[in-house]
């Protein structure tokens, strides 16, 4: 029997997978992106897990409703990104330093 | 649980701005580009009957529908009607702007409206899922609107920085939420505070959550240190986007904090003081230091909004009726105040040319005596000289701190905006005491002089009647 501690522990890998991947990627932004839907599929394990855990729909439906958001969010993320590219013509981290001060 | 058409009442309001922005959106279509104006003139008018459909469903209490999600009470409704009034302001200031550089397009609107939407859906939130839908509706739309401007490299770059750092917040935000949920095993805010009470309750789980979820928010906010992106995006949007960005967002983000820390976590009050005092020294601290080694008055407007956001968690971690009262008076004036101010950036810039640095507001006192003085107003209001509003704002939250005997707390405070006071009086300067640098005469519409008129002077009304404005911030707390 897989404890529920056991699923907490693989959300917080992946979470803090994602978090260092956003901090330590200084090449690409579409690791950005993945990293930022990582996140959420991790956010997705932990409330899974509670909702299996804790005998209550409240978190399944919340997962319905992160997954839809996500998809939105890397829709425009994408979008985002493909603006980026036409005027810079790099998606390369370490160039998007032109705002700073 | 059976549904009841009659709580489709409370939330008319949302469903109506929700036709209208669809509305806006399929009426643009069959527009040609000079008969634009309907859409702006549509969006106007719906803010308009939001106001009055705001008013007429007005419940004489506090009503809770759709199984606790949704919440209508009377600071629901006041921080609305600031959102529709602030954002229709923003609207107005941001026409000719937007039209000077052919981005006059509906699209503007209709994200607008959304994003209204949302912050309308964030201050009625009742459930952690009603919170996480409303901000994301909100964040979702900013992310299209700072690059609006699709040939601009600044802008491209600002919206790939707020995308990132904005999709890390939800991230946070969402992790602690599913604590929260794991150790109270509900997403409801009555539920989860009534969870709290429950002895059994694992506290380690959720002071856990707590964190995430206070970091969660401070990155919305754009509080230190999770502020990096708030100086890049007002830099690099459009001017029109930023107007509309750096003022009405910030009453819905009180609304979130009040929403998910009071109302739902109330309990942990102790814990989460802690953390907000932190936050709220370190944004006071770097946001009034580093504004003013800012050259470019968006990015300084950026620092001080990061310096305003300290303020106003002080009168949130007070955890007083007071100190929530003081906070939501401060930020509603901080959205005027803001409104203002990037008004009066929108009305010096013209084809061709942002009114970006320092240097264009050089002799602005004899260029334009009028808006000059209409400047000065809001500066003074931002920086807390009497009798301007922007004094009592502060007065009043600091009162709330030293009410709960954190007077050390109000001293820095107090240091800071001296600090502040400094950038803010140095526009003074420059527009008064400097010869003009550039002569060209500012062009303005009837409808923007107007608007701007009543922006600049509503900082004194309000600010020698403030209980005008305080007795309606008191009474949404009772």
């Amino acid at each position: 029997m897989i404890a529920l501690s056991d699923y907490l522990i693989l959300g917080a890998i992946l979470f803090s997978l994602s978090v260092t991947g956003i901090f330590l990627n200084r090449k690409n932004v579409i690791i950005l992106l993945m990293c930022v839907e990582l996140m959420l599929l991790a956010v997705n394990m932990n409330f899974i897990a509670f909702s299996h855990f804790l005998g209550d729909t409240a978190g399944q439906v919340f997962v319905f409703f992160i997954l839809t958001v996500a998809a939105a969010e890397a829709a425009i993320g994408l979008a985002i990104l493909v603006v980026l590219f036409r005027n810079k013509r790099t998606i390369n981290v370490e160039d998007l330093d032109t705002l700073k001060g | 649980m059976q549904f009841d058409t009659s709580s489709l009442i409370p939330v008319l309001p949302e469903i109506f701005i929700l036709t209208a922005a669809c509305v806006v959106l399929v009426v643009d279509l069959f527009l040609k580009d000079e008969q634009r104006v309907i859409s702006y003139g549509m969006t106007q008018i719906s803010l308009l009957l939001a106001i009055v459909i705001t008013l007429m469903t007005a419940p004489a209490e506090t009503r809770i529908v759709f199984d606790g999600s949704v919440v209508r009470d009377g600071m629901s409704d006041i921080l609305k009607i600031a959102i529709f009034i602030i954002s229709g302001g923003a609207f107005l200031y941001s026409k000719e702007y937007l039209r000077d550089r052919d981005l006059f397009k509906g699209e503007y609107y209709v994200l607008g409206l959304f994003a209204v939407l949302g912050m309308m859906v964030m201050v009625s939130a009742n459930s952690f899922l009603t919170v996480y839908l409303g901000l994301e509706l909100l964040a979702l739309c900013f992310y299209a609107l700072v690059a609006f401007n699709r040939d601009s490299e600044d802008g491209s770059e600002a919206a790939m920085k707020y995308f990132v750092l904005g999709a890390l917040a939800s991230g946070m935000l969402l992790y602690g939420i599913s604590m929260i949920y794991g150790a109270t095993g509900s997403i409801g805010f009555q539920a989860v505070s009534e969870g709290l009470a429950n002895p059994d309750v694992n506290k380690m789980v959720l002071v856990f959550g707590l964190v995430f979820v206070v970091i969660g928010l401070a990155f919305k906010f754009g509080a230190v240190p999770f502020h990096m992106w708030v100086p890049d995006v007002y830099q690099g949007a459009p001017t029109a986007v930023v107007t509309f960005l750096g003022s009405t967002p910030k009453i819905a983000a009180f609304a979130l904090a009040m929403r998910m820390l009071v109302d739902g976590l109330g309990g942990l009050h102790g814990d989460w003081q802690y953390m907000l005092v932190i936050l709220a020294i370190l944004s006071m601290g770097v946001g009034n230091v580093f504004a003013i080694a800012q050259g470019n008055i968006k990015r300084m407007l950026a620092y001080s909004t990061i310096s305003h956001v300290g303020f106003i968690l002080l009168g949130i971690l007070a955890g007083t009726s007071k100190g929530y009262t003081a906070a939501m008076f401060y930020s509603i004036v901080y959205a005027i105040m803001a409104l203002g101010a990037f008004g009066i950036v929108m009305l010096l810039s013209r084809r061709g040319f942002e009114a970006e640095n320092l240097e264009d507001y050089k002799g602005l006192g004899e260029r334009s005596p009028w808006f000059a003085g209409m400047m000065l107003l809001v500066m003074f209001s931002m920086a807390g000289v009497p009798p301007t509003v922007g004094f009592f704002a502060k007065m009043f939250v600091l009162e709330a701190v030293i009410s709960i005997d954190m007077t050390w707390l109000a001293l820095v405070g107090v240091f800071f905006s001296i600090i502040g006071a400094f950038y803010y009086l140095r526009i003074v300067k420059l527009m008064y005491f400097d010869r003009p640098v550039d002569e060209t005469p500012l062009t303005a519409g009837m409808d923007t002089q107007i608007a701007l008129t009543i922006n600049g002077l509503s900082m004194l009304v309000l600010g020698m009647f403030p209980a005008s404005l305080l007795s309606l911030c008191a009474a949404a707390f009772g």
